[in-house]
């Protein structure tokens, strides 16, 4: 306290030299959301090396991430669109009908590549329709139409699939799910990779950048000479393209296809989002909080599923994870202020 | 009992690292109109919040009709008539005016059920009694600035206030709706009420107050009767420094024809819009709020097209259909709302500064965030930005240095017409000499510069040309400046 007072002194009387480079400040450094983050991970890991004597090496601990990629993949688009102030609830419909498209091509066809093409462009397309419609009406909330497009996004599935399922891919497809370098399965491989690429993308780019301003004031931004349109259905379609490839990986790995798979997984994705830190309101958090988040729910949940919980305790422990998520920064602050007053 | 209704005496409040009242003084006659002024942040948005109960002052004693008071909250202060009518509204704009009068003191009948006859007759006398036949069943976002204002002041009557604090109500006013406000201002006088009148406008305080108090730097400089100061004292007071001449406007030879408007329209807003623009020349564009003024200049910047009508850069037709567009053409625009349009409040200031540049730091797609800062700073300290570091959160600065701020962030595009849209609005006396420094350095330079502005006294200071508009065209073209006055503008303007 004593030592801002100084600086502002300084500045006070008339001197205008504007610092350009702050040094490396140990409380900024350990106030961050991550640490907090890192804490729950190893106390959920402690807990489930406790309850599983298969879990505490390397092979246990990497084989479970399995249990989470599916939604993994889909949860770094979702950071840029929370980031942008709004939200994609049809994700979990995108990979159903993505998959049911996958499935009936193969049908026709045979062939799994373009099987998989045509998933993956239904996924593109679901994902511009979203982008479209809220860039040519910005006045509705990405709420209600990503709400409608998910309803109906999974009545087309439901209307193709009806309650069928679709199997008998080629081997070499189920490997996509199953396959692993060493120890390390493909998914997990995909995932890293994609962090880093996330990463870059938000925090290195001018996409990134304006992205950021978005999700801060869209009027801003705008005046800025920034093509806020065009972000927004870049983004939505990326979101859709990778709900594609997540429903891929969700059909290799139950190695069929059904129209009502994934429910609910917009919950688990929009969840891990939040819990890294990425401000509901837009214009604020980091990817290396949302990878880190996807750890601790994955693992959470899985090490839930050790002991047999059931889905019903599991959905309440991360509801709970997630007030305490969103609570914690307004603490911190309030915290803060009892500090100035005294 | 003193002659004074309300006595501030030895008031200071600090907050942490700061002194932001510092052994302050203010008094209040029963029945009078005082003006406080001084430049932003010298205390007097701190001074209000005491004054309201919003903050508890460290020291110093509160006088409210010879009786020593501790207001404790907001609502303790209304409850001992005192009112407040801030800058920017406090108003709910999807409620109609009656149940914006009412807010927090409901009429009930005697079911306890809502008295919607008796608030509705009721805010219409209110309405009246202060000149007005603003409908109590409109809904507020539908009504004019102007017409809030009112309402505002209503609901400040509709609580009993005899103490009402009005801080800067006249800031987004045009000239015609300012003499209205004056009129009810002084009616609230006339019926014994007495009236904290902020502003930026010596106009108003000539108009209204007898007596001005200035604070400067959080601290009380003084008390004086308005006509016992001329205008340079009272700037120096407020200054702290003798600003000699406020219009630092240098004599350029105009060049070549820079930017041509020509038969630019928008039903509803605008029609047959056209001028010339040429390099070196300040074109000031005035005319009452309403005429469309800003309209005209986000129709050539992309923001809002129009309908019809062509712009030309150095005699090519462009094709604007976005702000990015034209800031490629090289056109920039200081929008008029600051903290809602120009800055990310959030952000700090280097973020703010590069926002439209990016290109000019990205190397491999990647944004160099080193050189970024580094041309932030250099940016920030031309235009004088009182700031200590690129990181510095821009809500935290004083609306003079956002301005600022905003200036650097245009001035770092390649640009060769910059337009300002009210440039000094809610900016001290200081920071404004600064800015018109700047816009006359950029002429000087061999920019084009439109300035767009509602304060007669900074057109008719630093304009070669002045365009003026009325209801959406354009009502007249002054091209030789040195001889127009105040009065021919006001012609050209209003429906006389």
């Amino acid at each position: 306290m004593a030592k801002d007072f100084e600086r502002q002194a300084v500045s006070a009387d008339g001197t205008r030299t504007i610092i350009a480079n702050r040094g490396f400040s140990s409380k900024r450094f350990f106030l961050q959301w991550e640490w907090m983050l890192v804490l729950m991970l190893v106390a959920v890991n402690i807990f489930n090396i406790s309850s599983s004597s298969n879990y505490a090496n390397a092979r246990g601990i990497l084989n479970a991430t399995r249990d989470f990629i599916d939604k993994a993949i889909v949860v770094f688009p979702m950071a840029f669109v929370l980031m942008l102030g709004e939200i994609d609830i049809s994700v979990a419909s995108i990979m159903a009908l993505s998959a049911t498209i996958m499935g009936i091509v193969f049908e026709a066809t045979g062939n799994m590549f373009i099987a998989i093409i045509a998933a993956l462009l239904t996924g593109v397309i679901c994902g511009l329709i979203n982008g479209s419609i809220l860039a040519k009406f910005p006045e509705l909330s990405s709420m209600i139409v990503t709400l409608s497009t998910q309803i109906i996004f999974r009545g087309i599935a439901q209307i193709i699939l009806e309650t069928r399922s679709i199997g008998g891919f080629p081997s070499w497809f189920g490997n996509i799910a199953s396959g692993k370098v060493g120890l390390v399965p493909y998914g997990l491989i995909f995932v890293v990779a994609e962090a880093v690429f996330f990463a870059y993308l938000l925090h290195m780019t001018k996409f990134g950048r304006r992205t950021i301003a978005m999700g801060n004031s869209v009027t801003v931004a705008k005046y800025s000479g920034i093509k806020t349109n065009k972000i927004k259905v870049i983004i939505f379609t990326v979101v859709g393209l990778f709900s594609a490839i997540a429903g891929i990986y969700l059909s290799s790995k139950m190695s069929s296809v059904r129209s009502d798979v994934a429910r609910g997984y917009e919950l688990d994705i929009i969840a891990m989002v939040v819990l890294g830190g990425i401000s509901t309101s837009g214009g604020r958090g980091r990817i290396l909080g949302t990878s880190l988040a996807i750890l601790v729910i994955g693992y959470l949940r899985y090490g839930l599923g050790l002991i047999n919980a059931t889905s019903q305790i599991i959905m309440i422990v991360v509801g709970l994870l997630l007030i305490i998520a969103v609570a914690i920064p307004n603490l911190k602050n309030s915290l803060g202020q009892i500090k100035i007053l005294k | 009992m003193s002659e004074y209704v309300l006595e501030l005496k030895n008031i200071t409040k600090i907050f942490p690292g700061v002194k932001a009242l510092d052994d302050v003084h203010f008094s209040l006659k029963k029945g009078e109109i005082h003006a406080l002024m001084g430049e932003n942040g010298a205390g007097k948005s701190t001074f209000i919040k005491v004054i309201t109960g919003v903050h508890i002052p460290d020291e110093g004693e509160i006088i409210l009709r010879g009786e020593k008071v501790v207001f404790k909250d907001p609502r303790d202060a209304q409850q001992k008539s005192i009112a407040a009518i801030y800058q920017h509204g406090t108003l709910y704009q999807h409620l109609t005016v009656t149940e914006n009068i009412f807010i927090g003191h409901e009429k009930l009948t005697t079911f306890k059920t809502l008295d919607w006859t008796k608030m509705h007759k009721e805010a219409k006398e209110l309405l009246r009694g202060l000149g007005s036949d603003i409908d109590p069943k409109a809904t507020m976002g539908n009504l004019t600035v102007a017409e809030q204002q009112v309402v505002e002041i209503a609901k400040a009557i509709s609580t009993n206030a005899d103490i009402i604090i009005m801080d800067e109500p006249t800031a987004a006013l045009s000239k015609r709706e300012c003499e209205e406000l004056y009129t009810i201002t002084q009616r609230l006088r006339d019926e014994g009420r007495s009236i904290i009148f902020i502003s930026h406008r010596f106009e108003d305080m000539y108009r209204l107050a007898t007596r001005v108090t200035v604070f400067r730097d959080s601290k009380y400089i003084g008390t004086w009767g308005v006509n016992d100061l001329t205008n340079d004292q009272l700037i120096s007071k407020m200054v702290g420094r003798e600003i000699k001449d406020i219009y630092p406007k240098q004599e350029v030879k105009q060049g070549a024809e820079i930017l041509r408007v020509d038969g630019l329209s928008k039903t509803g807003y605008y029609k047959d819009v056209s001028f010339t623009l040429h390099k070196g020349e300040i074109l000031a564009v005035t005319g009452l709020v309403g005429a469309g003024r800003s309209e005209v200049f986000q129709g050539v910047m992309g923001i809002e097209k129009p309908d019809s009508g062509q712009v030309f850069l150095e005699g090519k037709k462009l094709d604007i259909k976005n702000v990015q567009d034209a800031m490629n053409a090289g056109i920039g625009y200081l929008p008029e709302d600051r903290q809602r349009q120009g800055l990310i409040l959030d952000w700090g200031l280097g973020y703010n500064v590069t926002l439209s540049t990016l290109e000019k730091y990205t190397k491999a797609t990647i944004i160099d965030k080193r050189a970024e800062r580094v041309s932030a700073k250099d940016l920030l300290e031309e235009v004088k930005t009182k700031a200590l570091s690129v990181y510095d959160k821009a809500s935290s600065l004083s609306g003079g240095n956002q301005q600022k701020v905003i200036v650097a962030k245009v001035l770092n595009s390649d640009l060769r017409v910059v337009i300002l849209d009210e440039p000094t609005k809610g900016v001290d006396v200081g920071a404004k000499a600064q800015i018109y420094e700047i816009m006359s350095g950029l002429a000087a330079k061999g920019y084009g510069v439109i300035m767009i502005s509602s304060e007669m006294p900074e057109v008719l200071g630093m304009a070669d040309t002045i365009l003026v508009m009325k209801e959406g065209r354009v009502s007249k073209i002054f091209n030789d400046c040195k001889n127009v006055t105040q009065e021919q503008i006001l012609e050209a303007a209003m429906n006389i």
